[in-house]
């Protein structure tokens, strides 16, 4: 018999200041550790995470503190699926992009770290002209009990 | 984040420790700039960031960049293994001048 395996492990709303993104990397260590997730995925996934909320803070609702944007985290049998979702104006999905690392100078990294860390990312269709739904994922050999229980 | 310098001659020894991210990464950008404004060599002791975001590592390419403009040494000592990770995955670990521990710098800067 296959087991279903999904859990929700994260649902909260953070408001889009950056004093906020502290406590959001607290909630996002401790879900993970409490999942069994090992200390290098969890630096990995909060690096990601963390630079993905900046860029809704400072670009998405371009320093409007009064936004909001909500972090879901899912785990299923073989992966970690975070959503970031914002209500800021739609932004254009083609500016997202890594820059050339070659060329040294402050700022423009938090994409390359993002697309380097996660193995999957992609903006999802929010259906309205304004929101941004941002989905990555992670590949997970889990070596964990599966903590859904069986009936 | 938190920060504490120390004078050696020429040089300033600034500790930052804790978090630097969104938040904090401007207070540590001020603290650098001001220093090499003074004309002060900075080493810059990363041994207590539990974590730094893309906005701290912007800060420290600012600070090494108006140092070299203004014939000044910067350098990165006792980087803790969080602040590693993220300038490694930066590909910054061959730009910035980086010692094991504070002596390694201090001659280093000569």
């Amino acid at each position: 018999m296959v087991t279903e395996c999904v859990k929700k492990l994260v649902d909260q709303a953070f408001l889009a200041k950056p004093d906020q993104l502290k406590g959001l990397r607290a909630v996002l260590r401790e879900r993970l550790a409490a999942e069994g997730c090992g200390r290098e995925l969890i630096d990995q996934l909060v690096v990601a995470v963390n630079e993905a909320c900046m860029n809704i803070i400072q670009h998405a609702y371009a320093g409007d503190e009064k936004g909001t944007f909500r972090l879901e985290v899912i785990r299923n049998e073989d992966e970690l699926i975070v959503r970031l979702i914002d209500f800021a104006p739609a932004i254009d999905k083609r500016s997202v992009k890594p820059r050339d690392l070659d060329d040294v100078r402050p700022g423009g990294l938090g994409v390359h770290f993002i697309r380097t860390l996660m193995d999957e990312v992609a903006f999802l269709d929010s259906g309205s002209s304004t929101g941004n739904i941002l989905q990555m994922k992670k590949r997970i050999e889990w070596d964990l009990r599966c903590n859904i229980k069986q009936p | 984040m938190q920060y504490k310098t120390t004078i050696n001659g020429d040089h300033t020894i600034i500790a930052l420790t804790g978090e630097i991210d969104l938040q904090t990464s401007s207070e540590a950008r001020e603290q650098l700039l001001e220093l090499l404004k003074d004309r002060r060599h900075v080493l810059v002791d990363l041994s207590g960031v539990e974590y730094i975001d893309s906005s701290g590592i912007a800060s420290l390419v600012e600070a090494l960049q108006f140092a070299k403009s203004n014939g000044l040494f910067f350098g990165l000592v006792d980087i803790s293994e969080a602040a590693q990770q993220v300038i490694r995955l930066a590909r910054l670990d061959k730009v910035f001048a980086l010692y094991d521990t504070i002596e390694d710098g201090l001659a280093a800067a000569g």
